[in-house]
């Protein structure tokens, strides 16, 4: 089933979502003289250039793309870490972009997100214990103390944390098992969905499979949706269901992983595949792109990638392409569209 | 006789909580204009053994016993002033992070020349010349504009070709690479590897690649170190080790990248952590994880066994 997420079931669904960030600076940063009169100029980071996804409930989503890419921002602004500047989130069918604060308050509970470094996202001041009660205590405020212990033991087993080391401090943990405690606490308040932020980048090869393998045992035992952001993607062969690529603040192929990997369509998708470095016989060159990763500054009128791209033409750089639906996967380009490549 | 030559390495790190043992009877060659990985992960010795080639070791790190032969002189036993006639000269280094290797407050062109004219009496406008030639060489665009510019003006990728440009200045035999690409992104990591396996094919450099990525030792070396908890536990050239490994944990970390395992099923781990070095198991460092391991495992430790071009540290190999 191609486009499931495309049906009403989605769990999360995205449209259009923008975010820029205002790097103008002060007042006086935003002055210049030109030709002898005072100017003031505004400057912005476009993050995200209008993202549409769905996902649906049940599956996990990988968002891959080079630094930059606007892979972080769009997980966080579906979450409602940041304000979008623009475009909606729905989740379970209601917006959830424009609520108060106290209106969001059952939607934290269901979402939840695992950052990637476990040496940062853990106070080093607080107990694992505490550290774990917290949610619990905020989220379920009519529930005992004892009862928010027992959840603490039983989610701590569950994620292969020794529940005897609750009173240890995050410093006495290596970074996998800290890993595993920054899930535990995500997983305290019974979670639907969870964003994961690179979450295995910061670890040691061996310790990135145990923890991979406890996400995806987590989603077997619970029932987990994921938004899952990385940027490795032999992780994306293995994890995702579907895959989104991004580029530049866009989408430019949304499909499911077997399909992408296998026929990737979009020139930068193609590219991205033919870079990572594989064991075993390397029969497909590697496709090099033209100029530099640019910058979410200045972005190009028409396609983001077209500076790049092998095949642009003057259609790209007049219209922006939407995605379309190319054989089983979504594709965001001109050149694809019109049977050109 | 090889290029380089690393004999019986011992590195230690006096501490107060005791003595840290980073490296334990290393040994491996290098021939002119070869390529080596040495893989492995975090603590395991990889860069103990680059900056001890370098005499780099911070204190209270310093080599305990062992040689390092190189091209006849024994680095470990060089002095401060003869091994700065060495390094950044015939053997240079590149480091994992460009935006920390490179001055912010210099020019390229800067920086640069001043390495060529620490090492050689030679003009300005001589030194800026073989700059250029250099910048170049490793592909980059308008190379007399990147002169003028400080390193915050370039992309990532570009800084790291500077690097790269600014190690080769003095022709060196040996370029010591140290995690090179795994702050790059992975269009711009595989265009460095290109261009590094290129220029040492081009100028018959030899090359140690410092690595946790298999697939990247795949690519570009002929010959793979492997390292755990500080030895060298197999090693051997680099297709038939990563086909067919000798160690278990070897075949470990093999097994454990998601390419490895059909999509959507458990990947194979190695159960545990590696040990802290002040606390290293006895006999075979890898016994608590392996799961092939016997009594004699815990009791002896095995000897790094050469078996043609390869040789693995295991009583029972795979």
């Amino acid at each position: 089933m191609p486009n499931a997420s495309e049906t009403s079931d989605a769990l999360v669904s995205v449209q259009n979502l923008r975010k820029e960030f205002d790097i103008s600076g002060g007042i006086l940063e935003q002055l210049s003289l030109r030709r002898g009169r005072i100017v003031r100029r505004r400057e912005s980071v476009k993050a995200l250039n209008g993202v549409t996804l769905n996902i649906a409930r049940g599956e996990a989503l990988c968002l891959v793309g080079e630094s930059g890419c606007g892979k972080t921002t769009a997980g966080r602004a579906i979450i409602g870490l940041l304000a979008p500047s623009g475009g909606e989130v729905h989740y379970d069918g209601r917006r959830i972009d424009r609520l108060r604060r106290a209106e969001m308050l059952p939607y934290r509970k269901k979402m939840q997100m695992i950052f990637q470094n476990p040496y940062a996202s853990l106070n080093p001041r607080k107990r694992v214990t505490e550290t774990l009660l917290e949610p619990a205590r905020f989220h379920f405020p009519e529930q005992s103390e004892a009862e928010h212990l027992r959840r603490v033991e039983s989610v701590m087993e569950s994620v292969g944390v020794d529940p005897a080391w609750g009173a240890r401090f995050p410093h006495e943990f290596s970074g996998g098992q800290r890993q595993r405690i920054s899930i535990a606490r995500a997983l305290m308040v019974d979670p639907e969905f969870i964003v994961a932020d690179e979450p295995i980048s910061a670890l040691d090869v061996s310790i990135q499979a145990q923890v991979l393998n406890l996400l995806m045992r987590a989603r077997a035992e619970r029932g987990l949706t994921y938004l899952f952001i990385t940027h490795d993607l032999s992780v994306v062969g293995h994890f995702g269901d579907r895959v989104a690529v991004m580029y530049l603040g866009r989408i430019c192929e949304l499909g499911e992983t077997r399909e992408v990997f296998s026929a990737p369509r979009h020139p930068y998708t193609r590219a991205l595949l033919s870079a990572i470095p594989k064991i075993g016989k390397d029969e497909s060159a590697h496709i090099k792109l033209a100029g530099e990763v640019q910058t979410p500054l200045d972005l190009p009128s028409g396609c983001v990638f077209r500076r790049r791209c092998a095949h642009a033409d003057e259609q790209c750089a007049r219209a922006v392409p939407e995605l379309h639906d190319i054989g089983a996967s979504r594709v965001a380009c001109h050149a694809v569209a019109d049977g050109r490549i | 006789m090889p290029l380089l030559s690393v004999q019986n390495l011992e590195v230690v790190f006096p501490l107060p909580g005791g003595t840290v043992r980073a490296l334990r009877n290393v040994s491996f060659d290098l021939d002119r204009g070869e390529r080596i990985g040495i893989v492995g992960e975090s603590g395991a010795g990889k860069s103990a053994a680059a900056f001890a080639i370098l005499n780099l070791l911070g204190k209270p790190g310093k080599i305990q016993s062992g040689r390092i032969l190189f091209d006849g002189h024994d680095l470990a036993a060089l002095d401060y002033e003869a091994m700065r006639q060495i390094r950044g000269n015939r053997i240079s280094m590149i480091f994992q992070d460009p935006m920390v290797t490179l001055n912010p407050v210099l020019t390229i062109g800067a920086q640069m020349t001043e390495t060529l004219r620490a090492h050689r009496r030679m003009t300005r406008a001589r030194a800026r010349d073989i700059a250029l030639e250099k910048l170049r060489a490793v592909q980059i665009p308008s190379a007399e504009k990147r002169l003028a510019q400080y390193p915050h003006e370039l992309s990532g990728g570009m800084r790291q070709r500077v690097v790269i440009a600014t190690a080769l200045l003095s022709d060196p035999q040996i370029i010591i690479a140290d995690e090179p690409t795994t702050a790059l992104d992975v269009t711009i990591q595989a265009e460095i590897l290109e261009l590094l396996l290129r220029l040492c094919e081009d100028f018959a450099v030899g090359l140690i690649l410092i690595t946790h990525d298999l697939g990247v030792v795949f690519g570009v070396t002929q010959r793979i170190l492997v390292m755990y908890a500080g030895r060298i536990i197999e090693r051997g050239p680099t297709a038939e080790v990563i086909g067919a490994p000798r160690h278990p944990y070897t075949r470990g970390l093999i097994d454990a990248l998601p390419s490895a395992a059909r999509p959507g099923t458990p990947l194979k781990q190695i159960p545990g952590v590696m040990p802290s070095l002040h606390e290293i198991p006895s006999g075979c460092a890898f016994h608590d994880r392996c799961e092939f391991a016997q009594a004699r495992c815990a009791a002896e430790t095995p000897r790094l066994e050469e078996q043609g071009a390869r040789a693995a540290a295991c009583h029972f190999p795979l």
